[in-house]
C-alpha cells in the first residue's frame, strides 16, 4: 500500500501542471477538444466575415440565437442515435421518418381534429403532439423488431425505412403541404412568440446554476460516505463556477437579441400599448424548442448513466454475447432502444414541422446524416460500447454551426457539402488517434 | 450458511443432467449425456476440443436449450431456459472467453443484469463499487483499477474479475471453463486455492479443462467425452492419469470408471 502511494507521488511530480490540473478536475479531454473546436469555428467565421465582407456576423445575439434553434432537432435526435450506435447499430430512417411522422401531425391537427373540436381548441396541440410521438415510437418499435427478432442487419430495415417512410410522407397528403399549423402548436418550433423571454431565462439559468451546485454537492457526499478519492475543493469550486458561469453567459446571449420592430409594433397594436420613443426592447429569451432539447439532453443522460436500461446499452455495446449471458434481454432491449428512438424522432419533427409552420413531404430529408454526423463528432464508436450523450449534442452544434458559418460568410451549397464531408472524416480520425493514445 | 447446506446435503446429488442432447444443424453435440455433481465436490469434464463439454455446460448454464434431457437442482426438476433462470437456481458461470463487457469497468461488470439500486430505482454505484472493492480485495488485494474499463486490465485481473462476479452471489453450483487458460503460474496457484476454498463452503463446481494435471490435482471425480459422448466417468482416487488419457483419446473405459454411452467396445 505504501508503496503503491509512493510510486504515485513520484509520477504526480513528473507530469506536467496540465495533467495535474485535468486530473483534479476529472474534466474529460474529448469534451475539451469538442470545446475548443467550437470556439475554434465560431471565432473564425466571426473574423473570416470581418475581413472577407466586412462585418462579423456570427458571434451576435441574433446568430448565436438561431443556431441554439436550428440545432435543436437534430440535437434531440443525435442522443437517440447514441444508444442505436453504442448497441453497434444504425438508423438511417431517421428523416424519412420525421417527414412521415410531421405529414401525419399536420393532418391530423389542421384536417380531422379541427372537424370535431373546432379550430384553434386548447386540447389540438397536446393531442397531436401525442399522436406524433406514439406514431415515431411505434415504427422505431417495428424497426428494432425487426432488427432484433427477424434478425435483418439494421443498416437493411433502416434503409428500407429510408426509402419507405419517405414515399408514405408523400402518400399521406398526395404531395400537398399542410398549413398551417395550430397556432399553439407553432409555439414549440420557436421564433419570437415562442420563447420565454428575458425573465423566464433567468429562471431557467438560476435553476441550470442550482442543478450543477446540487450535483456537485451531492456528487462529493456520496464520495465522502464510500470513503473514495475526493477531488481538490478548488476542483470542486473552479467547475461550479465555470459551469454556473455558462450558464448564465447562455441566458445573457439569448437575452441580448430582441425582438424585431414589425413584431413589436404588431404586439403593441394587439395589447393597446404605446411603444415609447426610441422603441421597447423585448428579449426572445430562451427559444421553447431548445428547452425541449436540453430537456431531452438531460433526460438521455439520466437514463444513459443512472438506469439499468442506460448500463445494458452499454454492455450490449462492450460486448452482446457477454450481456446476454448475463441475462440481459438483449432483442428486447434492442426493440425498445429502436422505439425511444423513433419517439425522439417524432419531439423532433413536432420542434422542425412547428418551426416551418407546415408539413410538407421534403421534411427531415437527409436529417439521418446530420445525427449520425453529430454523435460520431461527438465521440460515438462505430465499434460499439462507447458514446456519451452531451457529446451528440455538442456533435450537433458543432454540425449546426459549420452549416450556419458558411451560409453566413457566403460560400455556396457546394462547399458547404464539402467542407462537411471533410469534416466529418477528419474529426473520426482525430478521435481514432486520441483512442489510441489514451487507452 | 452454504456450510450447513452442504452437510445436510452431502448424500444428495446437487446437479443432475440426464440424458441431455442438442444438435445443431444435424451435428449432435451433445448426444445422450448424463453427468451429476455434489455438494462440495469438483468434477472434472475432460475431451478434445470439440468434445462437447463446453456445450453440455452451455446448457446448464442457460445459454443454450437442449433438445432432449431433464436438468435436476437439488433433487427438483429445473427449468432453465436462459441464463437468467440458471441464476436463480444458484448456478453461476466462468466462461472461457469470460464474459466481461470490456468497456465498463470492473463493478459494472460485476452486477450487470444484477444491478444494485437506490430507494428511486436508479443505479447505486457507489454501493455496487463498495462491493466489488470487498470481493476483490479477497481475490486479488492489489488490485486498484476500479475506475478502468476492464479492456485496461491484465489477463490475470480480467480473470479475477470474472471469478469475482460468480462467487458474488453465493452460488451454489460453479462452472468454470478453462479457468487458468490465459494466466501465469502465480494465478493459477491462486485460483486453484480458491477452488479449495469454494469446496470447503459446500459449493459444487464443474471443472472445464484441456490440462489433465491441473483436473487431477483439484477434480474429485473425471467425466471424460467424446464425440458429445460421455465415455465414462472415474474417482481421479480410481484411475490413473494414462488411463484418462486413453479415455480422452481412444474412447477406452477403464476398468475403475464407470462406463458411459461414447465407450467404445472392446
Amino acid at each position: 500500500m505504501s508503496d503503491t502511494s509512493s510510486t504515485n507521488n513520484k509520477t504526480e511530480h513528473r507530469d506536467s501542471a496540465l495533467v495535474r490540473f485535468l486530473r483534479a478536475t476529472e474534466v474529460d479531454t474529448r469534451m475539451l477538444g469538442m470545446v475548443g473546436a467550437l470556439v475554434l469555428i465560431w471565432v473564425g467565421f466571426h473574423y473570416y466575415g470581418q475581413i472577407f465582407n466586412g462585418f462579423g456576423a456570427f458571434l451576435t445575439p441574433r446568430n448565436l440565437w438561431n443556431l441554439s434553434v436550428q440545432t435543436s432537432s437534430i440535437a434531440v435526435m443525435a442522443t437517440g442515435m447514441v444508444l442505436v450506435i453504442v448497441t453497434r447499430h444504425i438508423d438511417l430512417s431517421a428523416g424519412s421518418l420525421l417527414g412521415v411522422t410531421a405529414m401525419i401531425m399536420g393532418v391530423v391537427q389542421v384536417w380531422v381534429l379541427p372537424q370535431y373540436l373546432g379550430l384553434e381548441h386548447p386540447m389540438i396541440w397536446v393531442i397531436t403532439v401525442i399522436v406524433g410521438i406514439l406514431f415515431g415510437a411505434m415504427i422505431g418499435a417495428f424497426h428494432g423488431f425487426l432488427i432484433a427478432y427477424l434478425g435483418i442487419p439494421a443498416f437493411i430495415v433502416t434503409l428500407g425505412g429510408l426509402l419507405i417512410w419517405r414515399g408514405s410522407a408523400w402518400w399521406v397528403a398526395r404531395g400537398e403541404t399542410i398549413a398551417p399549423v395550430d397556432s399553439t402548436f407553432a409555439l414549440i418550433g420557436g421564433g419570437p412568440y415562442g420563447t420565454i423571454g428575458a425573465t423566464g431565462s433567468w429562471i431557467v439559468g438560476i435553476l441550470g446554476c442550482i442543478g450543477i451546485v446540487a450535483l456537485l454537492i451531492s456528487g462529493r457526499r456520496q464520495r465522502i460516505r464510500f470513503q473514495f478519492p475526493l477531488r481538490p475543493i478548488w476542483a470542486e469550486w473552479l467547475i461550479g463556477v465555470v459551469g454556473s458561469g455558462l450558464v448564465i453567459g447562455t441566458v445573457l446571449v439569448m437575452n441580448a437579441y430582441p425582438w424585431p420592430k414589425g413584431i413589436i409594433k404588431r404586439y403593441a397594436a394587439a395589447n393597446n400599448l404605446e411603444i415609447p420613443e426610441g422603441g421597447i426592447f423585448i428579449s426572445h429569451g430562451f427559444a421553447i424548442p431548445v428547452l425541449i432539447a436540453i430537456a431531452v439532453g438531460i433526460f438521455m443522460t439520466f437514463l444513459t448513466t443512472r438506469t439499468r436500461f442506460g448500463r445494458y446499452v452499454f454492455a450490449i455495446g462492450g460486448n452482446p454475447e457477454a450481456a446476454e449471458l448475463a441475462g440481459i434481454n438483449t432483442k428486447r432491449m434492442t426493440m425498445l432502444i429502436f422505439a425511444l428512438m423513433g419517439a425522439l424522432v417524432g419531439i423532433s419533427a413536432v420542434i422542425a414541422s412547428a418551426r416551418l409552420n407546415s408539413a410538407t413531404n421534403a421534411l427531415g430529408q437527409l436529417d439521418e446524416l446530420y445525427v449520425i454526423a453529430a454523435a460520431v463528432i461527438g465521440g460515438t464508436s462505430f465499434a460499439g460500447g462507447i458514446g456519451t450523450i452531451y457529446g451528440a449534442m455538442l456533435g450537433a452544434l458543432v454540425m449546426q454551426s459549420l452549416q450556419s458559418g458558411m451560409v453566413l460568410v457566403g460560400f455556396d451549397s457546394a462547399v458547404q457539402q464539402i467542407v462537411v464531408g471533410c469534416v466529418l472524416v477528419l474529426a473520426v480520425w482525430l478521435d481514432t488517434l486520441y483512442r489510441k493514445r489514451s487507452v | 450458511m452454504t456450510s450447513t447446506y452442504a452437510s445436510a446435503n452431502s448424500d444428495k446429488p446437487l446437479v443432475t443432467m440426464r440424458d441431455i442432447s442438442i444438435a445443431f444443424g444435424g451435428i449432435k453435440a451433445v448426444d445422450h449425456a448424463s453427468v451429476d455433481l455434489y455438494p462440495g465436490e469438483v468434477v472434472g469434464l475432460l475431451g478434445h476440443n470439440g468434445a462437447g463439454k463446453s456445450t453440455l455446460i452451455k446448457i446448464l448454464s442457460g445459454a443454450y436449450l437442449r433438445d432432449t434431457g431433464e436438468i435436476h437442482v437439488s433433487g427438483e426438476l429445473a427449468q432453465i431456459a436462459n441464463p437468467r433462470d440458471a441464476k436463480t437456481y444458484g448456478i453461476e458461470t466462468i466462461y472461457q472467453t469470460l464474459a466481461l463487457a470490456d468497456n465498463l469497468d470492473a463493478a459494472a461488470n460485476l452486477f450487470l443484469g444484477r444491478e444494485l439500486r437506490t430507494r428511486w430505482g436508479t443505479l447505486d454505484d457507489s454501493a455496487m463499487e463498495s462491493e466489488a472493492r470487498k470481493v476483490m480485495g479477497r481475490l486479488n488485494p492489489r488490485f486498484e483499477k476500479f475506475k478502468d474499463p476492464v479492456k485496461a486490465l491484465s489477463g490475470g485481473q480480467r480473470q479475477s474479475v470474472a471469478i469475482a462476479r460468480a462467487i458474488l452471489f453465493n452460488a451454489r453450483i460453479l462452472i468454470m471453463d478453462e479457468p487458468t487458460a490465459a494466466l501465469g503460474p502465480e494465478e493459477t496457484a491462486q485460483v486453484a486455492d480458491l477452488i479449495l476454498q469454494l469446496k470447503k463452503d459446500g459449493i459444487g463446481i464443474f471443472l472445464i479443462s484441456h490440462d489433465i494435471e491441473d483436473v487431477f490435482e483439484l477434480a474429485d471425480r473425471v467425466t471424460v467425452m467424446k464425440n458429445g459422448r460421455i465415455v465414462g466417468t472415474a474417482k481421479t482416487a480410481d484411475v490413473s492419469k494414462d488411463e484418462v488419457l486413453g479415455m480422452i483419446i481412444a474412447g477406452k473405459c477403464p476398468k475403475g470408471a464407470t462406463a458411459g454411452p461414447g465407450a467404445v467396445e472392446i
